[in-house]
């Protein structure tokens, strides 16, 4: 506890350090690229459709509606490692909304994490990836997002600790970690190529969940989509290369599309956080945006095999627990597992996801089986597939150790060569709270 | 078993699902049904709905549609706090939670044996008072003037009361009494919980948890539009 207090109280003095030495400077670095309007511009029909799709792409519903909640009125509750916050309300209630919001506002919250009254956001908004998004785009959303139903709804202030609830800090995080700017297209590149990295880098904002982060929060340098733990949330964003050593390996341009749109794929199936991506935004989206993320994830660049999805860091087992876990682990799955996802481990075409060859099972961090396991859960309904089928959680059912024993299983059988997990871990998985 | 023994039994699975797939491999078929979609509910709550063995998981069997509906909808929005459901129900549509509630409904199945605590002669003809006449005196009406008068529920909304286990129900009035539980407003049974006291609440589930079950074990037919009921309920009034 005193460790962990230490090292917050230094990371606030670094933060602090930093704030002074950088803060004016970015302050006046940053530039508002707004075109200089201002007023409020009739938007089209067309315009209000494309931004209803750019909102959806961008899952704003997700995060900006409440449980039971009006949609986009906001308040929904964002657990962070710092403290918690509340989302805005991007109804246009002049009040508690963006009813007083210029399109200028807006694009610079999204453009720059600025607030109308130009306060600094805290990235769990994720502007660092949204300021990749052009502004015909931007405005696009809003056009949408004032078509909305005004609901007059406060948003309660964030409850962060010390000395995370200092606003100004953040002009030290925004230096290290915040590059402002539309995306670039890369000319060496397709305009599908270039469309998917759009949508991925930008508004799909991918990174959030599956780019592994720092002891501040933010998104680890050069490590883009390998794969991390998502905040608060205790389950692991898979690595998202589709090459050899890569988290997609094996995954078709066909096979990534049919998950985005669908829940299920031939490779594996959504579930926990990315069952509901793929329920409240994925699915709406058009084939030829989906295709193209797939070829943009596709061409991520290849990992090393000590970096990849397979590799290790469960602890080490000795071998001989750990070869009698796998042995009662293939009696444990013979009984309540082969039913559905078969003896072979190959599941059910589009029905129950394969267990043999699934990066997830196979990932070097076991979390996500063995939170599966405890679980269970169903699939996304999604337009393609509106009655899912499901699986039955069994954390009261089976103990640690036999959860133990049969994700050990799953991780060696069919060519699988994962670290076996031990009971204790399970034990520590089984206390997440479930969000 | 030897490693060495293991290693090569599974370098003969791996070719033996190898040799499946080269050789064309037909997937074994699942049925096309709900039963079978909806295992999730059914591992918990009894492959017919009857409930669980464990003195908590609740009958869903035969529980009036809206009511169920109701509460699969609470769950995922937040109104009823048991994350295990709310993980659950999470990436489902409304029209899906309908069918499920539906489904539910229609079975017709055995009641599982209930083990409720015994209690003194006192405490059950405490009980006994609350469910049929209630307590004027301090606000609390009668069990059955709103959830029959065999207590087996009124159609759509209201649910029956018997078949439940001991700890479930007086879970669910501890649970309306701290908040966790909550149904749209005006929420009645808030109401009612917070008018009893801890000794009532044992009193009240121990009777409920001890009664057979009638031979009509139904819910009964709305009796009129209004339902004249003692206090207003949201989950009645907004219908479906």
């Amino acid at each position: 506890m005193i460790v962990r207090w230490k090292r917050y109280a230094a990371l606030g003095m670094a933060l602090v350090l930093t704030a002074v030495v950088l803060g004016a400077a970015t302050a006046s670095g940053e530039k508002d690229s707004s075109h200089g309007r201002t007023g409020h511009e009739a938007a089209s029909a067309v315009q209000i459709a494309r931004g209803k799709y750019l909102v959806r792409a961008g899952d704003c519903i997700a995060c900006h509606t409440a449980p039971g909640g009006q949609p986009f009125a906001g308040n929904r509750m964002i657990p962070t490692p710092f403290g918690v916050i509340y989302t805005a309300n991007l109804t246009p209630d002049k009040a508690t909304g963006l009813g007083d919001w210029s399109v200028d506002d807006f694009w610079r919250a999204m453009h720059l994490g600025r607030g109308r009254d130009g306060r600094l956001l805290y990235p769990a908004f994720p502007y660092p990836s949204y300021t990749k998004i052009r502004r015909a785009d931007v405005e696009a959303m809003y056009a949408y997002l004032r078509t909305l139903k005004p609901v007059h709804s406060r948003t309660n202030p964030p409850e962060l600790s010390f000395p995370y609830s200092w606003r100004r800090l953040l002009l030290g995080w925004r230096a290290l970690y915040f590059d402002a700017g539309e995306y670039v297209a890369n000319p060496k590149r397709t305009a599908q190529w270039n469309r998917g990295a759009y949508l991925v880098q930008g508004l799909g904002h991918c990174s959030a969940c599956h780019t592994p982060r720092n002891a501040l929060g933010a998104r680890k340098s050069g490590q883009a989509l390998r794969g991390g733990m998502i905040p608060e949330q205790g389950w692991y964003a898979p690595d998202l290369a589709a090459d050899a050593h890569g988290g997609l390996a094996g995954w078709s341009e066909q096979d990534i599309v049919d998950l985005l749109k669908t829940g299920r794929s031939r490779k594996g199936t959504a579930y926990g956080p990315m069952a509901e991506v793929v329920q409240n935004s994925l699915q709406y989206l058009r084939n030829s945006d989906l295709h193209a993320m797939a070829v943009y994830l596709r061409s991520l660049p290849s990992r090393r095999a000590e970096d990849s999805a397979m590799s290790s860091d469960a602890e080490q087992l000795p071998a001989k627990t750990a070869t009698a876990l796998v042995a009662r682990g293939r009696v444990i799955y013979r009984r309540d597992c082969s039913a559905c996802h078969q003896k072979d481990g190959r599941g059910v075409a589009n029905v129950y996801p394969p267990l043999a060859g699934n990066s997830v099972v196979r990932a070097a961090n076991p979390v996500n089986p063995v939170r599966a396991v405890l679980l269970g859960g169903f699939e996304p309904t999604t337009a393609m597939y509106p009655r899912p089928y499901s699986m039955p959680p069994y954390a009261q059912r089976l103990s640690d150790r036999d959860v133990a024993a049969v994700v050990s299983y799953i991780r060696q059988a069919w060519g699988n060569a994962a670290a076996p997990v031990s009971p204790s871990m399970v034990g520590e998985y089984r206390s997440i709270p479930i969000h | 078993m030897p490693r060495f023994v293991l290693t090569v039994a599974m370098a003969f699975l791996a070719l033996l699902s190898w040799g499946a797939s080269a050789s064309g491999y037909t997937p074994a078929s699942v049925p096309n049904t709900l039963k079978q979609r909806i295992t999730a509910c059914t591992s918990c709550h009894g492959a017919n709905g009857e409930g669980g063995t464990n003195g908590f998981n609740p009958r869903l069997a035969g529980k009036p549609a809206t009511y169920l509906y109701h509460q699969l909808l609470n769950f995922r929005d937040g109104r009823r706090h048991y994350p295990l459901m709310t993980y659950m129900l999470r990436p489902l549509s409304d029209a899906y939670l309908h069918e499920i509630a539906t489904y539910f409904s229609a079975l017709d199945t055995r009641y599982p044996e209930r083990h409720p605590p015994r209690l003194s002669s006192t405490e059950l003809a405490r009980g006994r008072t609350l469910v049929h006449e209630g307590d004027p005196g301090k606000g609390i009406p009668a069990c059955q003037a709103c959830h029959g008068a065999r207590l087996t529920g009124v159609e759509p909304a209201i649910p029956g009361l018997l078949g439940l286990p001991y700890s479930y129900l007086s879970a669910q009035l501890g649970a309306w009494r701290n908040g966790t539980r909550r149904m749209r407003n005006p929420d009645c049974m808030k109401h009612v919980a917070d008018r009893l006291d801890a000794r009532d609440i044992r009193a009240v589930a121990a009777w409920l948890a001890a009664q057979p079950i009638p031979a009509e074990d139904r819910a009964q037919a709305a009796s009129s539009p209004g339902h004249d009921l003692p206090l207003r309920c949201g989950s009645v009034e907004i219908g479906e």
